[in-house]
């Protein structure tokens, strides 16, 4: 194939010194991407050799760069100094709660606005992502006195019950649905006599599956993650998350760092996981909203 | 017929009715957690107000005294502003040459690439500043062992010099985001035209030139998108300092280096009780984001003019 487009010797110098001048330049984009690619994961790497020493021996000149054979050890200490157990099924139940609370209100939120024409539909649509810019800590001493007054501070419900219908997810619903769901088809089910909800459940759910997965993803990353929120409202070591847990570990620890290395193991993995198995779809789908947006 | 007129009636049956209900989670979770609270907040700010209650209105007297008398928010404004720069600004200047690169038509293991970069963004801050910490400290954390080890230098303070409190925080921002933000400006490289590139080729330009001359102009709209997510999240750090320096009790470290607005407006709410005056940070705090996206915005124009 290459031989075909060499027409003259000329052509053929010319493309000899090309080769050789990107062939030198390629190698030092590689060398840029390989050494970027190294300094993102070495701290990935960095934390299961530190959860693999043995908790009093963490400390060493040079520092540690292999693994050692204590990490189910720092795991045991980990479950013994604190509710981990609990903290980690706190994280998992409320990061479940919100993800399918999410995805069932965003994705009526943006059939609404990605499949009916109404009224005001273009001022609630423009609104709502102006509503994306405010600050979360804008008005979080004020949203903490309305929980408490809610009686919801030590529960579950602030840290689902706001985002649930939340302006980012019903916008990227809104994106995909105006591709994904054909108008023929809704006009269709009309006729054979399904309500709205009717074709909300059994015809738009079913064809937002892409979309919702990366909105599911996004939305349990969120809430795995949060810190604010927790340390705000769930502060007991019985009640608390994962992030929240393991900051009261790292401020009162005394010396022995081994429980906590194994509990951030334990925090980034399950993560580490899902983003790995989906990584095409996620990035490409988040990359997008954010163009368009 | 009548079964049709009870579908046009009944709830959720009606087409017209229907998007008012599907979009009203939206509203009234905006009205309740949104628009209230946010009213609230003003109110607030105007009252000397304490964990116990209002006390006195005040005025603009939370507002001046921060502004004018207060020890700290000043200099909060300060840290917040160098860690917009140096933790979200600077990143840019790693994820654009890296997005260059990596949507190089011919670069294998692209997906393996976008991966890696893609893991510190969904990593907690929590999970990262614990790994951090680590590699910060003073006598046996690996940054000091390349510095003094390998390249001769003098070991870091990282967590006890106030500057060097600061590059922490910064190198945490940079290694979260960078990555990321590679992966916008990779998908907003996609949607050039390839044809401009071999165009360019063939009148013999070289990459650099083509990355000037072609890249940066096209990709003007994302960039300043990006750089204005930047200045917002940027200017409202507060989980690296709080979790790095040991929440309330040292209020980011010594001489407060690493008490961005944020951590001081959590820290008036949540620690010292007095919720009027945090209201006025917040506030403060909005304005001045607001502000620096003007600006941003006017520079972003006159840029526009001067290339049109």
């Amino acid at each position: 194939m290459q031989a075909s487009g060499l027409v003259n010797s000329g052509m053929l110098m010319k493309k000899i010194k090309s080769k050789l001048l990107s062939g030198g330049s390629r190698i030092l984009l590689y060398l840029t991407l390989i050494v970027f690619a190294f300094i993102f994961a070495f701290p990935f790497y960095y934390v299961f050799v530190l959860a693999s020493q043995e908790g009093t021996n963490m400390y060493t000149f040079p520092p540690h760069i292999f693994f050692s054979s204590h990490y189910l050890e720092n795991i045991g200490k980990l479950f013994r100094d604190i509710p981990f157990a609990r903290n980690f099924l706190n994280s998992v139940g409320i990061a479940t709660t919100a993800t399918f609370g999410t995805a069932f209100f965003c994705t009526m939120g943006g059939f609404a606005l990605a499949k009916y024409r109404f009224k005001g539909k273009k001022i609630i649509y423009t609104f709502m992502l102006s509503t994306i810019a405010i600050p979360v800590f804008l008005n979080i001493i004020p949203f903490f006195k309305m929980m408490v007054a809610f009686n919801w501070y030590n529960t579950w419900l602030p840290l689902i019950m706001p985002g649930l219908a939340n302006a980012f997810g019903i916008f990227l619903m809104t994106q995909f649905l105006e591709e994904a769901v054909p108008d023929d088809l809704l006009a269709s089910a009309r006729i054979d006599g399904l309500t709205e909800f009717g074709i909300l459940m059994k015809i738009v759910f079913p064809l937002a599956k892409a979309g919702l997965a990366i909105l599911m993803i996004v939305t349990f990353i969120g809430s795995w993650n949060n810190l604010i929120g927790p340390l705000v409202f769930l502060p007991e070591k019985m009640k608390t998350t994962i992030p929240v847990a393991l900051t009261l570990l790292y401020n009162n620890l005394e010396g022995d760092r081994g429980g906590l290395m194994a509990g951030n193991t334990l925090a980034i993995t399950p993560l580490m996981i899902v983003v790995i198995a989906f990584s095409k779809q996620i990035i490409a789908g988040l990359t997008a909203g954010s163009i368009k947006g | 017929m009548p079964k049709r007129s009870l579908r046009k009636t009944s709830f959720l049956g009606s087409q017209k009715l229907a998007p008012y209900v599907f979009i009203s989670p939206f509203i009234i979770s905006f009205l309740v957690f949104g628009l209230y609270p946010i009213g609230y907040s003003i109110t607030m700010s105007f009252w000397k107000w304490t964990s116990n209650g209002p006390q006195e209105f005040v005025g603009f007297r939370n507002y001046i005294k921060l502004l004018t008398s207060d020890p700290f928010f000043l200099r909060t404004l300060w840290t917040s502003f160098v860690l917009m720069i140096f933790g979200s600004g600077l990143q840019h200047l790693f994820a654009l040459p890296l997005a260059i690169f990596l949507n190089d038509s011919k670069i294998k293991g692209k997906d393996f690439f976008q991966l890696t970069y893609f893991l510190p963004y969904i990593t907690s801050t929590v999970s990262i500043v614990l790994i951090f910490s680590q590699l910060f400290d003073e006598n046996y954390g690996w940054l000091n062992y390349i510095l003094t080890s390998w390249l001769h230098l003098n070991p870091v303070k990282w967590l006890n010099n106030p500057t060097a409190i600061k590059t922490s925080i910064a190198i945490m921002l940079n290694w979260r985001f960078i990555g990321w933000n590679t992966l916008i400006y990779v998908a907003g490289l996609q949607s050039i035209d390839r044809s401009l590139y071999e165009a360019a080729e063939i009148d013999g330009a070289s990459k650099v030139q083509q990355a000037i001359r072609i890249t940066l102009p096209l990709l003007k709209p994302i960039i300043f998108f990006t750089l204005t997510l930047s200045i917002i999240g940027g200017f409202q750090v507060f989980d690296e300092a709080f979790v790095l320096l040991g929440g309330y009790t040292r209020m980011g470290g010594p001489q407060n280096a690493g008490l961005t607005t944020a951590f001081y407006l959590m820290a008036m709410g949540f620690e010292f009780g007095r919720l009027g005056k945090g209201s006025a940070v917040a506030w403060l705090m909005f304005i001045v984001i607001i502000l620096l996206n003007i600006l941003h915005r006017q520079i972003g124009h006159r840029e526009k003019r001067r290339t049109a």
